[in-house]
């Protein structure tokens, strides 16, 4: 790009900035629709900024590994939401092919996190460990297959190219296809960031958990980034889900930041509703979950090659 | 508009007899309306062009046949039932005898429809109309039975409309599925289509039809019904799945099909037979080795169909006596389930002895079934063995000359087993009543003839059928 | 915007992935009731102008496969205690694939078929894909109330299929194919009230006393 992208760098630090909130609407939005008050809405930016105040200590057994798992987590996160164009009409970065750097860089925090676990050499992380990357390996085929049906639709292999103009051009004649992805999208959207039905936040047994027992090693502001960059994970999942279902490609930027931002809030209060009205799944119907993920984005692929 | 009586009088009997209160009114209701079928059906020999609702139903060669079988057979159950009843149930049988009705009803409408959908329809009414009759006993066993008879049937059946549908897609001109139609155009028909459709209706009506290998779950069925009910099935409801097959046959034959035709029916046939023997040998059940008897015969028929030439004429002869034979051993092993309380062979035993009518009917039911001169299934097998010998066919009729043998020394084992010896427990002679006996003599005298001289209508109109089909007769 | 009658073709399948996906016994009663609705639907959209033929059969498909089936069903397995499948021959997961697979094939082999031109090309594909999935459904699924929920989705299948025949099929055959299967559903009813009342389960695998 010949001009200083100053537009999307600011999209992304408004992003950056609101993605502590989303969880907070998420959850708010449960405890409203099951009867309780709930946390307010700005208590993970309270947790961040105490934890980040707090000393670290680091366990004996652990290695570099360990201290740097959160940092490697947070930069991943933060690239990938470079890749991104967030206001759904241009990125900070971009190439062809990008979208499966954007895999790549989530499927690298995650490794970090994982090894970091393992490096802990205690057996409830190892657990935790071993879970996510089951669970992620049933959600990423569902995304690719998304991102497919995505670059089909649009005939464009770029993240940056791909939303915006050429996906709204797609919408009237490739609607049912968009539609199930986007459902699609937002099955793999609990399965990344740990909600209900795939994971419950808010479960005290180490026995039942993943992602939050593996990391329950870190502390202070490392237990801030993984945090945050957690947060993050869900905003740029929402800002998939938003650039599918409504390309912004005519509005002017400062529209379409608007609709971005309230896009986001909506992502956030369907997953507080979905995390209200379901159980978590039994562990092993959460591959089930995933595989019908795949098969809807499988059937919208169809329809779109017909 | 004697056709639509035929249907209508059993609905509405059917119907009547659910609803009357006394056993009386009931048996005569069935026993009048078997009558009068029965009446029909003669009648319909002597007219045999009739047609009705613009050609939708009407009377043919081929569906004649089959329509006359029906009728003697359902009016020999019909007065067997009767019988049986009053032992069975004497208070009750509402249920029995609507159905029966509801039976005859539905068969009639597959014979005599020229409108593949109606014949379609007929053809599930016959299997539901059946399904009540097979849980009859209400214990585990024959709840296994139906269970499995009604979702391999259905599932046949509809595998069977898709066919069907097929079918119709197929004919670019004319009613559609009217079988005249068909016939007519039968050269502009879509070859690829016309295909695919004789595909499921093989696949469909042969689930019917009890061939293998879709005839899982005949053995059950027919061992768990009462014997009266499997009589009706082996001989007049697998005689109404193989008329749904011909009409296949028939519009393949007229579309100049026929070679594609010759390698799923000799499959079919070969297997049904093979499979036949297989289970016949070590079988310890009095009424399932007759379901592979049935098998057997079956294939028979569709090996006919598939030689073409006099076989087509042996098949329509073996239709015939095969529905009569089989009645008359059923109806014979069902006296023996009724009086030995059981079908395991080898409680049964001296039934020459203890029930002789009853014995020598069960001796001449297994030579008609088995083939043997000089019964009508001789004569019939006979025809299909040299057509397949004239045909080009030799090592099928030696594979299937080799297969009857073992098929007959499997049953003759089992049956001789059961008819001579002494009875195991000392009991008193049965109570053999004449409407026990009398139906299955009539079969037994009609399968002798047969086999002894064939009138000169039967004749005709298996003369004609077999040139439906795409054969030839002497 | 995608025409009517595509929308209904396409939410079809979905019920279908939803009845291979769901282990509640009531949730496929449910997906067969949702899948008699569309298909009720269906003819309406495919030929608009509200013949007595196409308005009849519309009514009495909703009649029967919406209503009447359901409500038959769900007295059939009212007495049953257990009312989840277990896993069944394939597992669910695997039954999904193979339905996205059967799907897939369809929709690949559709066009190749020498079938007439209809106003969609959908229709030929979702009705093959349906009696795929619904012999699927019969034949790996253990409980015998699937099983004939197995049969249902197998005969909507050929429902849609038939569809395209509409014109050359009168009214009264299809009105007596609706009935037959009607009844055909009430005996198979019966016959798993019965079956739950002597083995006190649903689990078809108690079904193997008779043998050879």
């Amino acid at each position: 790009m010949s001009t200083f992208p100053v537009f999307p760098i600011l999209t992304l630090l408004i992003v950056l900035g609101l993605a502590p909130a989303l969880p907070g609407i998420a959850n708010r939005t449960k405890s409203a629709l099951t009867g309780r008050r709930g946390a307010p809405v700005m208590q993970l930016y309270a947790d961040l900024a105490k934890l980040w105040r707090k000393g670290v200590v680091y366990s004996r057994t652990t290695t570099l590994v360990f201290r740097l798992a959160p940092v490697v987590l947070l930069s991943t996160t933060l690239l990938a939401a470079c890749l991104l164009p967030l206001d759904g009409q241009a990125a900070i970065l971009g190439f062809p092919g990008d979208l499966v750097a954007f895999a790549g860089l989530f499927g690298l925090g995650r490794f970090s996190l994982v090894v970091a676990a393992m490096d802990t050499g205690s057996s409830f992380e190892g657990m935790g460990a071993s879970r996510e990357v089951t669970v992620a390996a049933f959600a990423e085929p569902a995304l690719f297959l998304c991102f497919t049906v995505l670059v089909l639709a649009t005939g464009q292999l770029q993240l940056d190219g791909m939303f915006g103009l050429p996906l709204a051009a797609a919408w009237p004649l490739a609607a049912p296809s968009l539609v199930l992805a986007a459902v699609s999208l937002f099955i793999v959207t609990l399965a990344e960031t740990c909600r209900v039905p795939v994971d419950d936040p808010l479960t005290h047994l180490e026995l039942t958990m993943i992602h939050e027992v593996m990391v329950l090693d870190h502390s202070g502001p490392d237990l801030a980034l993984i945090l945050y960059a957690g947060g993050l994970k869900m905003a740029l999942f929402g800002c998939l889900i938003v650039g599918v279902l409504a390309p912004r490609a005519h509005q002017s930027r400062a529209v379409a930041l608007a609709e971005l931002v309230l896009g986001l809030g909506l992502v956030a209060v369907a997953i507080g509703a979905v995390e209200s009205a379901m159980a978590r799944l039994r562990m092993n119907r959460v591959p089930q979950l995933l595989v019908a993920a795949s098969a809807l984005a499988g059937f919208a692929l169809i329809l779109l090659l017909r | 508009m004697l056709l639509l009586w035929m249907i209508l009088l059993p609905i509405a009997t059917a119907i009547f007899a659910y609803l009357s209160p006394t056993t009386r009114l009931r048996n005569t209701l069935l026993l009048g309306t078997a009558a009068a079928h029965t009446a029909g059906t003669a009648f319909l020999w002597g007219h045999p062009n009739l047609a009705v609702l613009g050609g939708w139903l009407a009377v043919d060669a081929l569906g004649l046949m089959v329509l006359t079988v029906v009728s003697i057979l359902f009016l020999v159950v019909g007065t067997y039932a009767v019988g049986f009843l009053r032992l069975d149930r004497p208070r009750g049988g509402r249920l029995f005898v609507s159905c029966l009705l509801g039976f005859l009803a539905a068969a009639t409408l597959v014979s005599i429809a020229h409108h593949l959908a109606l014949l379609w329809i007929g053809m599930e009414a016959t299997t539901l109309s059946l399904a009540p009759l097979v849980f009859h006993r209400r214990d585990r066993r024959s709840l296994e039975a139906v269970w499995k008879y009604l979702v391999l049937s259905s599932v046949g059946i509809a595998l069977a409309l898709l066919g069907t549908f097929f079918l119709a897609s197929a004919q670019v001109s004319g009613r559609p599925l009217v079988l005249e139609d068909l016939l007519q155009r039968a050269n502009t028909l879509q070859p690829g289509l016309l295909r695919g459709a004789f595909v499921f209706l093989l696949v469909g009506y042969g689930t019917k039809m009890g061939l293998a290998p879709l005839h899982a779950w005949k053995p059950d069925t027919y061992g768990e019904a009462p014997s009266l009910v499997a009589a009706l099935m082996a001989g007049a409801l697998t005689s109404c799945a193989f008329l749904g097959l011909a009409r296949a046959v028939e519009i393949m034959a007229a579309a100049g099909q026929s070679a594609f035709m010759r390698p799923p029916l000799l499959a079919l046939g070969v297997t049904s037979l093979l499979v036949s023997a297989a289970f016949v040998i070590g079988q310890t059940d009095l009424k399932r080795l007759l379901a592979y008897s049935s098998v057997e015969h079956m294939g028979v028929l569709v090996l006919a169909l598939a030689i073409g030439g006099l076989g087509s004429y042996g098949a329509m002869l073996h239709l015939i006596s095969n529905g009569l034979s089989k009645g008359l051993l059923f109806l014979a092993v069902g006296n023996v389930v009724l009086f030995y309380r059981t079908s395991e062979a080898s409680a049964v035993r001296g039934v020459l002895r203890r029930a002789p009518w009853s014995g020598v009917l069960l001796l001449v039911g297994l030579f008609a079934v088995t083939g043997s001169p000089p019964f009508g299934l001789f004569v019939s097998e006979f025809t299909i063995l040299s057509a397949a010998i004239r045909g080009g066919f030799a090592w099928l009729a030696i594979a299937m000359m080799i297969l009857f043998a073992i098929i007959f020394i499997g049953m003759a084992k089992m049956i001789l087993d059961a008819a001579y010896g002494e009875p195991l427990e000392a009991s008193e002679p049965a109570g053999e009543t004449l409407a026990l006996v009398g139906g299955p003599l009539v079969l037994a005298a009609l399968v002798l003839l047969l086999g002894l001289y064939l009138p000169a209508p039967l004749r005709v109109f298996l003369g004609q059928a077999a040139r439906a089909l795409g054969g030839s007769a002497p | 915007m995608q025409p009517v009658h595509d929308v209904l073709l396409l939410l079809v399948v979905l019920t279908n992935f939803w009845v291979l996906g769901t282990t509640r016994l009531s949730a496929t009663i449910r997906a067969t009731a949702v899948q008699g609705a569309l298909l009720a639907g269906l003819p309406l959209a495919l030929y608009p102008g509200l013949s007595p033929h196409i308005l009849g059969l519309a009514v009495g498909t909703f009649a029967v496969k919406a209503v009447l089936l359901p409500v038959l069903l769900s007295r059939a397995i009212r007495e049953a205690a257990v009312r989840r499948e277990i896993e069944p021959l394939i597992g669910f997961a695997p039954s999904m694939l193979l339905g996205a697979l059967a799907v897939a094939l369809a929709f690949s082999i559709a066009p190749r078929l020498p079938l007439p031109e209809l106003r969609t090309h959908v229709l030929v594909p979702v009705a093959l894909s349906t009696v795929v999935i619904g012999l699927l459904v019969l034949t790996t699924r253990s409980k015998a109330l699937t099983q004939v929920v197995g049969y249902l989705i197998l005969e909507n299948g050929i429902y849609v299929f038939g569809l395209s025949q509409v014109e050359r099929v009168p009214f009264l055959v299809e009105v007596g194919v609706l009935l037959d299967i009607f009844v055909g559903v009430f005996i198979m009813g019966i016959v798993v009230f019965h079956i739950n009342r002597e083995f006190d389960s649903l689990d078809s695998a108690r079904l193997t006393e008779l043998r050879d």
